[in-house]
């Protein structure tokens, strides 16, 4: 998201605009335009036109997403709350809807579907297409991009940005500069063109750091790195990085779409509002983590094996452990025992800002063998979470619970956005 | 101190000392063994807090004194050394060890930073070193060895007058031994917790010198929170594990709905050759008859192996998996050519037991495994 902030943007309206030539160029990035605010904004019309900041209200909330009224001010994503406030304190401040934000996803993400199989989702908000296969039926890929962005519009009420080019990371580049509400066409022969009079932040794995460490070379804009010798990139940032940041600083991105990605784990983190030292809480919102991680595992008829908490403290240190269990898992008790123990073993003893559970080393859960364990009953924990999964199926989330939760609230809507997956 | 001594029991007694020396000690002197050479003998000792050990050993003594020098390094040189008489002699702050034409000096660590080990606790009674060796290694295979359960990394020694219990588990099998032994008082009852690996090692070491073993358990103050182990002239001692062992003999099933005799030793051979096809999170399952027993693993798209053999069996036929490690433990830790396997259902525990040729069940030994639960 930094690195938008890089970018010039045209609007989709100069040299790279909708009507270059798109020969060569079967790769689409689609990014929706301020995300969850234009969810908030569709659903509640009086907003239009107003700054509204999604995420940030809580006092260590942070900027899940800023309309473009709001960026105006200076707002941008991942930004902490107060400080949204100070620059833009008549914005219209509004917690996450996590359901709302899915449900929008899904819907987007179905029209893609409907364009190529060939869909890879970065998060909830933006996606890779590869819509070399789909020409001959819907014809050339930047009419396919204009396609998706008319349909985006008529069908979800929501504006996207799409970039068309060669490889996925240009073509992520191209949908940026076509901000809010563009498209972007990169020509296969005009990459360099497009490439090189750009900031070297630009380009994916340059960060912070790295940036400085270039500018000190003397190395500002792309093209400045494509014409600087290797070796010199390599004693500056080492061998991988190097080889990386030439190729694609030539524009070579060997990278395809894969659709849908498999899991590697699935976990949930929290950030309190005012950091913890009580034991006591740390041990509610593991067990209120733990049963959301688990939650989630069952939906996606996954187990897994090793278990990991992160534990942030005051100052920032982030400390992580992990543990295998002897079988893999899906069962809260099991996940929040694991964790409860980490944690003790851990004992920072420190105030705590934020905590996280996770369960990786997944794998098919339906039908896989399970060892059992002494004393453990026919239907135990692992069935009554089962039947707790049914009732929140009727009932609404959070109808059933464990009894140290009931009195907590919800995850605080402020701090604690759940980590996707 | 200086010393002449015999090669092999001079290197018996520093590996076995240096054994138990922690590999990341929290103070140096930690890492050392303390050579002690008084009234004719010398006494090796290490100790890292949690257990101590120490050896006697007849020398020829030419001085008396102390000298503390790194255990591995001591242990090494001793193992290495060729089958004549070491000469050891403290010079300076160096110990010089001379053997045939071989000559070492090494540098040596305050001897007044060594804490003092341990008082040995209060005999309780004495138990034969071979018996004992045995039940401990069909015990401890059951322990846990996850610290983060710290009860289940320990085996139970239930003290009933002249017999001992001996229980460990990691919840996924429970193994049980009962002995007898000779208690000094034969009102006596106790219960402690010993950690699975300590008590482990020390029966292994103290089993082949044959003869008694002495147990010393806490009574009072003297070595409160202690176990002590003697035999021959090596003794040992550990602190012993809190915390309430669960109430796990209650686990066993009263009755049986099934029963099979199978010879440990094709059981074994099976297992082992099934299982290569199995991964570590997929068990083996047996499918037992009155036809004998089929022994499979793997999966309609993994790789698959089945193999058949001789079982008597009676009951209903039963199918029922189980994680071959856990599988092949109980069968290694059988004192007897026959496994007589006790079932009630493919989703509770089944007993195994060991028979001798005539089929009879040998009280004592039983292994409790939990099965593992097959499709949903």
């Amino acid at each position: 998201m930094g690195r938008s902030q890089a970018l010039p943007r045209d609007g989709g309206a100069g040299e790279f605009g909708p009507d270059a030539d798109d020969t060569g160029c079967p790769i689409l990035h689609v990014d929706m335009d301020a995300f969850f605010a234009s969810v908030e904004v569709r659903r509640r019309p009086e907003l239009r036109g107003k700054p509204v900041i999604v995420g940030g209200a809580g006092p260590r909330g942070v900027v899940s997403s800023a309309s473009y009224e709001a960026r105006e001010y200076g707002v941008r994503s991942a930004m902490p709350g107060a400080r949204a406030k100070r620059l833009c304190p008549h914005a219209v401040f509004l917690p996450v809807d996590g359901p709302a934000i899915a449900a929008a996803s899904r819907a987007v993400m179905a029209i893609f579907r409907d364009v190529t199989p060939l869909v890879e989702p970065l998060s909830v908000d933006e996606a890779f297409l590869d819509v070399a296969g789909a020409a001959r039926l819907l014809g050339r890929p930047a009419a396919i991009a204009a396609t998706i962005r008319r349909r985006v519009l008529a069908e979800q009420g929501l504006t996207c940005s799409v970039g068309v080019a060669s490889t996925k990371f240009v073509a992520k580049l191209a949908s940026t500069t076509a901000k809010p509400d563009g498209l972007a066409v990169v020509p296969a022969d005009r990459v360099l063109d497009f490439l090189h009079p750009l900031p070297v932040e630009a380009l994916w794995g340059v960060g912070e750091r790295s940036a400085e460490v270039l500018r000190r070379l003397g190395l500002v804009r792309v093209g400045d790195l494509a014409r600087a010798p290797v070796g010199m990139l390599r004693s500056a940032l080492g061998e991988a990085a190097a080889h990386h940041l030439h190729e694609l600083s030539w524009g070579r991105d060997p990278r395809s779409v894969v659709p849908e990605r498999a899991e590697k784990s699935i976990g949930a983190e929290t950030t309190f509002d005012v950091d913890v030292v009580d034991p006591g809480e740390i041990r509610r919102s593991l067990l209120a983590l733990s049963g959301k991680t688990a939650g989630r595992l069952r939906r996606a008829g996954q187990t897994g094996r090793t278990v990991a908490i992160k534990v942030r403290l005051a100052d920032f240190r982030t400390l992580s452990r992990s543990r295998t269990l002897p079988t893999a898992t899906d069962v809260t008790r099991e996940i929040f025992e694991t964790a409860w123990g980490l944690f003790t073993a851990l004992s920072p003893g420190e105030a705590i800002r934020l905590v996280g559970v996770r369960v990786e080393g997944l794998a098919a859960g339906a039908g896989a063998p399970r060892q059992l364990a002494l004393g453990e009953r026919d239907s135990g924990w692992r069935e009554a979470e089962r039947a707790a999964d049914a009732a929140a199926a009727r009932f609404g989330h959070g109808a059933v619970r464990p009894a140290s939760l009931l009195r907590a609230p919800d995850p605080p809507p402020a701090g604690g956005r759940p980590s996707p997956g | 101190m200086k010393f002449r001594v015999e090669r092999d029991a001079l290197a018996d007694a520093v590996a076995w000392t240096a054994k138990s020396l922690p590999s990341r000690p929290s103070v140096p002197v930690l890492a050392g063994v303390l050579m002690r050479v008084e009234n004719g003998t010398l006494q090796v000792s290490g100790f890292d807090y949690e257990v101590s050990s120490q050896v006697t050993v007849d020398v020829h003594a030419d001085a008396d004194g102390a000298a503390l020098v790194s255990g591995r390094l001591l242990a090494e040189i001793t193992k290495a050394l060729p089958s004549k008489p070491v000469e050891v002699a403290a010079v300076g702050s160096h110990v010089e060890i001379t053997c045939g034409s071989a000559r070492f000096t090494l540098p040596t660590m305050p001897v007044e930073d060594y804490p003092s080990l341990p008082q040995m606790p209060e005999t309780a009674g004495t138990v034969d070193a071979k018996i004992f060796a045995e039940a401990v290694s069909q015990v401890a295979i059951a322990a846990g060895r996850d610290d983060t359960l710290p009860i289940l990394t320990g085996v139970r020694l239930e003290i009933e007058g002249n017999s001992i219990a001996l229980l460990a588990t990691d919840r996924y099998r429970l193994a049980v031994r009962e002995i007898e032994w000779t208690a000094d008082e034969s009102e006596m009852s106790a219960a402690t917790l010993v950690p699975a690996k300590t008590l482990h090692d020390t029966a292994k070491t103290l089993g082949p010198l044959g003869g008694q073993v002495t147990i010393a358990l806490a009574r009072g103050s003297v070595g409160e929170g202690m176990i002590g182990f003697a035999g021959g002239a090596r003794r040992t001692t550990s602190r012993l594990l809190d915390g309430d062992f669960p109430k796990v003999r209650s686990l066993r099933p009263d009755t049986h709905s099934a029963q099979a005799r199978v010879a440990v030793s094709a059981l074994t051979e099976v297992v082992k050759r099934v299982s290569l096809v199995a991964e570590r999170a997929t068990p083996v399952r047996l499918r037992f008859s009155e036809d004998g027993l089929v022994v499979e693993a793997g999966g309609t798209e993994d790789a698959r192996a089945s193999e058949a053999l001789d079982c008597t069996f009676t009951g209903d036929p039963l199918t029922i998996a189980f994680n071959h490690q856990y599988l092949l433990d109980g069968l290694n830790a059988l004192d007897g050519p026959f496994a007589v396997f006790s079932f009630t259902d493919p989703k509770k525990p089944a007993i195994i037991e060991p028979a001798g040729e005539d089929g009879e069940i040998s009280s004592g030994y039983w292994y409790l495994i939990m099965p593992v639960r097959i499709g949903g």
